[in-house]
């Protein structure tokens, strides 16, 4: 218990006194993990709009794969993203290995799954008559999209909410590819598990209610959205 | 009465299996025509290759005597409106759901707002705009369908079993103001159902489908007196119930 407040006792004095390493790890972890739901919403949803409403041959297979990844485990994503971008890899010449860039290649890796696997679901789940009807009142393609996707809003943002989740939280591929360079790609979760490799108990406890309160307002935020008063 | 719609050889399949198979068949200005037929015979399929949301494997299409079949584009499908048995009615308020086509074609705000005004009016349903739909009971849900469908002032409005699961005086009430409405607009309908005291209320022409085939079409009250030899008994099996 005294540990706890120690670490929150901490944590508020790192905030106040304005240390400027704390604010850069917490500035790249809300840089890396925000561009990170951004891409994956914009590929995600669009991406899962498809798999949920088009029929073709192989959208089963691809819907398994989808699905697969979801449970990807952050290590392997780390795994295959340094094999890209490792000297010798596919990437190897962009330099991108312990970069920040590299760590939001592994959290797109980790968060597309999941927006795309929840918002094919939610798609899917759509009444086919609904379509037909919407057709009928007359719907452009692209509007019958724009429609069909605020019919399923709080499905899209819940899937944003759980992509989000697993980035903020992720170590272990961000470790794998950035390396944990002060100054360079040090994030949050990557300094906790360095702090607590030190016996440094209360900064990781400090850094982890830093983490925590980040996640909160983001979630909330993202929350409000979803139940936001509906309109069309 | 002239030729609103016709069409000529319409055949719609599933895989290799038609399911419908229509010679010829004519839709009069201002005519209500009711389709009936037993489940199964084909009657939505109809519906929505008549209402363009269906492209029929073969057949022609003439709306207003002009051949449409290779134009069967959205600035058609824009002049009919349909009406499901299900209200199907989108997350949001009553009155955004009756703007929904007319904001689709991208009307002027100040002219949605007068026309939903006026059809909310017309359905008796203005106290209920601000609503969410999903709050609604089954008869003013599909008070809110079918404003939606008319207030886009569609030449022809097609109606498939829109209250078919209404309790019976709901849906003699709306049976009533439907029928009003569409006198008083003068509004072309096409009405499938598979209950003959709906459509004789509210038909002046009767077609009676079966198996994917139209087996009968004429004035309702003589469809209903001399049914011919392939109508016979689904015809008289629902007159013996309703006597």
């Amino acid at each position: 218990m005294e540990l706890l407040l120690e670490g929150l006792k901490k944590a508020i004095e790192m905030i106040l006194s304005g240390d400027p390493e704390i604010l850069e790890i917490t500035l790249l972890t809300l840089r890396v993990s925000i561009t990170a739901v951004l891409v994956s919403t914009l590929i995600g949803i669009p991406a899962g709009m498809f798999l949920g409403l088009a029929r073709f041959p192989g959208r089963k297979l691809i819907l398994a794969i989808v699905n697969i990844g979801m449970g990807l485990p952050p290590v392997v994503a780390g795994l295959w993203i340094t094999l890209f971008l490792w000297r010798s890899g596919p990437l190897g010449e962009l330099s991108w290995l312990y970069t920040p860039t590299a760590i939001i290649m592994a959290q797109i890796l980790v968060s597309l799954p999941i927006v795309t696997a929840l918002t094919s679901t939610a798609f899917q789940q759509i009444n086919p008559k609904l379509i037909l009807q919407v057709k009928a009142l007359g719907a452009t393609k692209l509007q019958l999209f724009w429609i069909l996707m605020k019919e399923v809003k709080l499905a899209i943002l819940a899937a944003v909410i759980a992509g989000f989740g697993r980035v903020i939280a992720e170590v272990g591929a961000a470790m794998m590819v950035g390396g944990n360079i002060s100054g360079e790609t040090r994030i949050l979760t990557t300094s906790i598990v360095m702090e607590v490799s030190k016996g440094n108990f209360d900064i990781a406890l400090a850094l982890s209610f830093i983490l925590m309160t980040l996640a909160f307002i983001i979630t909330f935020s993202l929350t409000y959205l979803q139940q936001r008063k509906r309109s069309l | 009465m002239t030729t609103l719609l016709m069409v000529k050889n319409l055949e719609v399949k599933a895989g290799k299996k038609t399911l419908l198979a229509v010679p010829l068949f004519e839709i009069q200005d201002g005519e209500v025509l009711g389709i009936m037929g037993p489940n199964g015979a084909g009657k939505s399929t109809f519906i929505k290759a008549l209402a363009l949301l269906e492209t029929p494997a073969h057949g022609a299409i003439f709306l207003k005597e002009k051949d449409i079949t290779n134009d069967l584009t959205l600035e058609m499908r824009r002049k009919f409106a349909v009406a499901m048995q299900q209200p199907l009615l989108l997350d949001t308020t009553v009155f955004n759901n009756v703007a929904v086509g007319l904001k689709l074609r991208k009307l002027p705000r100040q002219e949605v707002k007068s026309k939903v005004s006026a059809w909310l009016e017309k359905f008796q349903i203005s106290h209920l705009a601000k609503k969410q739909a999903s709050t609604l009971s089954g008869g003013e849900a599909q008070r809110v369908n079918l404003a939606r469908a008319m207030v886009v002032e569609p030449d022809i409005l097609f109606l498939d079993e829109p209250f078919s699961a209404l309790d019976f005086p709901t849906k003699a009430q709306l049976l009533k103001d439907i029928k009003s409405i569409i006198k008083q607009t003068d509004t072309t309908t096409v009405f499938v159902s598979h209950d003959l005291m709906e459509l004789r209320y509210l038909s002046d022409t009767l077609a009676i489908l079966m198996d994917g085939e139209l087996k009968q079409t004429g004035p309702t009250e003589e469809v209903l007196s001399s049914p011919n030899a392939s109508t016979a008994a689904f015809i008289n099996e629902w007159k013996s119930l309703l006597s």
